[in-house]
């Protein structure tokens, strides 16, 4: 008789352990992050000083471009209102410390995702939201159109406390060049240096070298060259030890980037909810319990994609239209040649 | 009656120790949560960043701890050059003050000014984006003294290439010895017997003739090399050879020297005002000439007004000196609590050491100022 009851209270605690895993309000409870986010009303998300098509403010203090979206999908996500959020300019030397002593929850600042990174200062890399790699610019009439032409002697003008510094020390090297670093803290110097001349070439990220160009005095005086040095996925970050809103942000990203390759748009995503394709219906909350996990409700990918659009949308608005990189590139649908692929949602 | 003397002292020293224990507590616990590791080990692995410019030999396969002396040492170099070009400029802007000459005294106190009243990073920024784009390019520039050349690359100029250096280093610190010696001799003497020597100009021909004479018979030979114009692209040049100074250094000593300068003349200045009038009557009447006047009793005085406060401007002048960051000349900050922060990500072990690491400097710079003033003071009998 006590062998039965004693088998019986532990089948009962294990449906107990089960019911409250899958029930929403313990992902909530389990999440210190989402609680704390949903008792502010905003996301606090850190952003770059300044980098057009990426996140660039304007003169009224509106923050637009790609990492911004980011910060705008998880807050329509988790607050319902994509512009509840509050945007912490950083450079690159305080990015980390940031958001690893508390004053962000996500860092969306066009940040390499690297394994030191990743494994060693307590940050988790959610995902990739930009493909990118380092390259360099020169000035037109130098007549360099190849890094082939570089000789010994050469001054590159950069930023510190990225992987650039990095990179560019082993292009250098492999290619047995001598040359002279010229790192500065902020990007806004290394425009204004590398352009009143002090260096013979500007290198960084090549969607970062599109975007400086726009501030050049002379934007048509200069290129990038076409060879590319490193791999540099770009992508959101968050703190380690928090997986609910690690989950939020990383499912957050995909979704956007699954709307664009089932073609569910902001315009249309309320009529998609009727859609055939069961894979739509769960992209809009239509069907299944997507929501659940997260502790959230089952409408947030549909707000996402109507708020903020999908990920073509989003390109499309910050980078190609604004003329920084009309080419998507390797940041097109697998699909359609591209390399973005993200896991289903389902 | 003795415990009532000591409570309020043990509490504070006990509020203070559980402050800092709250603090080490907390960041500890963060950085256990977080999954953040705290050491030094990260020092000796390798750096693989390079630096612009260095006083040693560094690239990007030393350690993260190479990586610090270098910025150190730059960090040092620029104070340094700062604080003795400061000084001079400090003394001759402080002494053009009380200049009876209407032109001089007003040009001096326009000087002092405009530069004390106007921010110091402002000041670096004019430097070096304002100044530099007004310099030349490389292959426009002109030649100057026949060796050196100014473009917005930097200063390119001779390099002495030196032959048995070793010998003429230790002729040179015989020479000091000697000139010590003589020095002691020469006041013994004149406190003995009254007797004056020609102490200066003795002292130099020393410092001159033991060191040159290594060059005939030493074996030292010095040979000079000049920068040369190289063709880096169709439109982009360079310079090899010699030695080349960063722009980025040139615009912060700059900005560093004519700031702190203008503090130093003000020093120099209240110092020499400070002295009574009747002072300088008195060693005049006595038949003393007007420059031993200024040596022999208006500066004694005079320095123990003004090395306090000077002492004061040296440090700040160090500190300043972190300002480097914002126009790339790699000094401590920019090298060390930038790159290789962000590199290793080890905020609290590198701000700790950039942090002790200033606090000696300038506890160094305190201390030796503190005994040239006590040295100066007057000794009372």
């Amino acid at each position: 008789m006590f062998k039965y009851l004693k088998q019986l209270t532990s089948l009962v605690a294990m449906v107990a352990v089960l019911f409250t895993f899958t029930t929403e309000t313990m992902a909530a409870k389990k999440s210190k992050t989402l609680k704390n986010t949903q008792k502010k009303g905003f996301v606090r998300c850190g952003v770059s000083q300044g980098l057009p098509g990426f996140s660039n403010a304007d003169a009224a203090g509106n923050w637009t471009g790609v990492d911004v979206d980011v910060c705008r999908a998880v807050a329509a996500a988790v607050l319902g209102d994509a512009n509840k959020v509050k945007f912490t300019p950083l450079s690159a030397k305080e990015r980390f410390t940031a958001l690893t002593s508390g004053e962000i929850d996500i860092l969306s600042r066009n940040t390499t995702w690297t394994l030191s990174r990743d494994a060693d200062i307590g940050l988790t890399f959610v995902g990739v939201n930009f493909y990118d790699g380092q390259g360099f610019m020169v000035r037109k009439d130098s007549g360099i159109t190849s890094t082939s032409q570089f000789k010994d002697g050469i001054s590159a003008c950069t930023n510190i406390g990225t992987t650039t510094e990095l990179n560019m020390r082993d292009f250098f090297n492999s290619k047995g060049i001598s040359y002279t670093p010229v790192a500065f803290e902020k990007a806004d110097e290394v425009v204004a240096a590398y352009d009143a001349g002090r260096c013979d070439t500007y290198t960084t990220d090549k969607s970062g070298l599109a975007a400086q160009r726009t501030k050049m005095t002379n934007p048509d005086d200069h290129m990038v060259l076409p060879e590319t040095i490193s791999k540099e996925p770009l992508g959101p970050v968050v703190r380690q030890g928090d997986s609910v809103w690690e989950d939020i942000v990383r499912w957050s990203l995909n979704t956007m980037i699954e709307a664009e390759e089932y073609g569910v748009t902001s315009a249309n995503a309320d009529s998609m909810k009727t859609s055939d394709n069961p894979q739509i219906k769960r992209l809009v909350g239509a069907e299944g319990e997507m929501g659940a996990a997260f502790g959230l409700d089952n409408e947030w990918n549909l707000r996402i994609i109507k708020q903020v659009g999908n990920y073509g949308e989003s390109y499309k608005r910050n980078i190609a239209d604004t003329g920084i990189l009309p080419d998507r590139g390797p940041n097109e649908l697998w699909t359609k040649g591209g390399i973005l692929y993200v896991p289903p949602s389902r | 009656m003795k415990f009532k003397k000591i409570l309020p002292q043990f509490l504070t020293l006990l509020f203070i120790v559980l402050i800092f224990g709250f603090f080490t507590m907390n960041a500890q616990e963060n950085m256990d949560t977080r999954g953040i590791e705290f050491g030094f080990g990260f020092l000796k692995q390798e750096a693989s960043f390079d630096i612009q410019f260095s006083l040693i030999d560094y690239d990007g396969s030393r350690s993260y701890a190479r990586a610090y002396l270098v910025g150190l040492l730059n960090t040092l170099l620029v104070s340094f050059i700062g604080i003795i070009l400061s000084t001079i400029l400090g003394v001759i802007i402080g002494v053009a003050r009380l200049s009876p000459n209407y032109l001089i005294n007003k040009t001096a106190s326009f000087y002092v000014e405009f530069f004390r009243n106007v921010p110091l990073l402002l000041q670096i920024f004019f430097w070096y984006f304002a100044a530099l784009r007004a310099l030349p390019m490389p292959e426009d520039a002109p030649l100057i003294f026949g060796s050196s050349y100014m473009t917005i690359k930097g200063l390119y100029t001779v390099a002495p290439v030196w032959n048995n250096f070793d010998v003429f280093f230790i002729a040179l610190i015989i020479a000091m010895i000697i000139i010590f010696f003589f020095n002691r001799f020469a006041k013994k003497k004149q406190e003995e017997e009254g007797k004056q020597y020609p102490k200066f100009l003795i002292s130099l021909g020393i410092f001159i003739i033991l060191p040159a004479s290594t060059f005939l018979i030493g074996g030292v030979d010095l040979s000079w090399s000049f920068p040369e114009l190289k063709q880096l692209a169709k439109t982009s040049f360079t310079y090899e050879g010699g030695l080349g100074i960063p722009p980025e250094l040139i615009a912060l000593t700059l900005a560093l020297t004519l700031y702190t300068a203008t503090f130093i003349a003000e020093n120099v200045r209240a110092g020499i005002q400070g002295i009574g009038k009747g002072q300088k009557e008195a060693a005049a009447s006595i038949g003393l000439t007007p420059s031993q006047v200024l040596k022999l009793v208006i500066m004694p005085q005079a320095l123990r007004i003004i090395i306090p406060p000077t002492t004061n401007q040296y440090l700040n002048l160090t500190k300043n000196s972190s300002l480097a960051a914002a126009i790339a000349y790699p000094d401590l900050v920019l090298v060390f609590a930038g790159t290789a922060m962000m590199q290793t990500g080890r905020a609290i072990e590198i701000v700790g050491i950039t942090m002790a690491t200033y606090l000696s400097i300038s506890l160094a710079i305190s201390m030796f100022m503190n005994w040239y003033n006590k040295r100066i003071a007057i000794q009372e009998k």
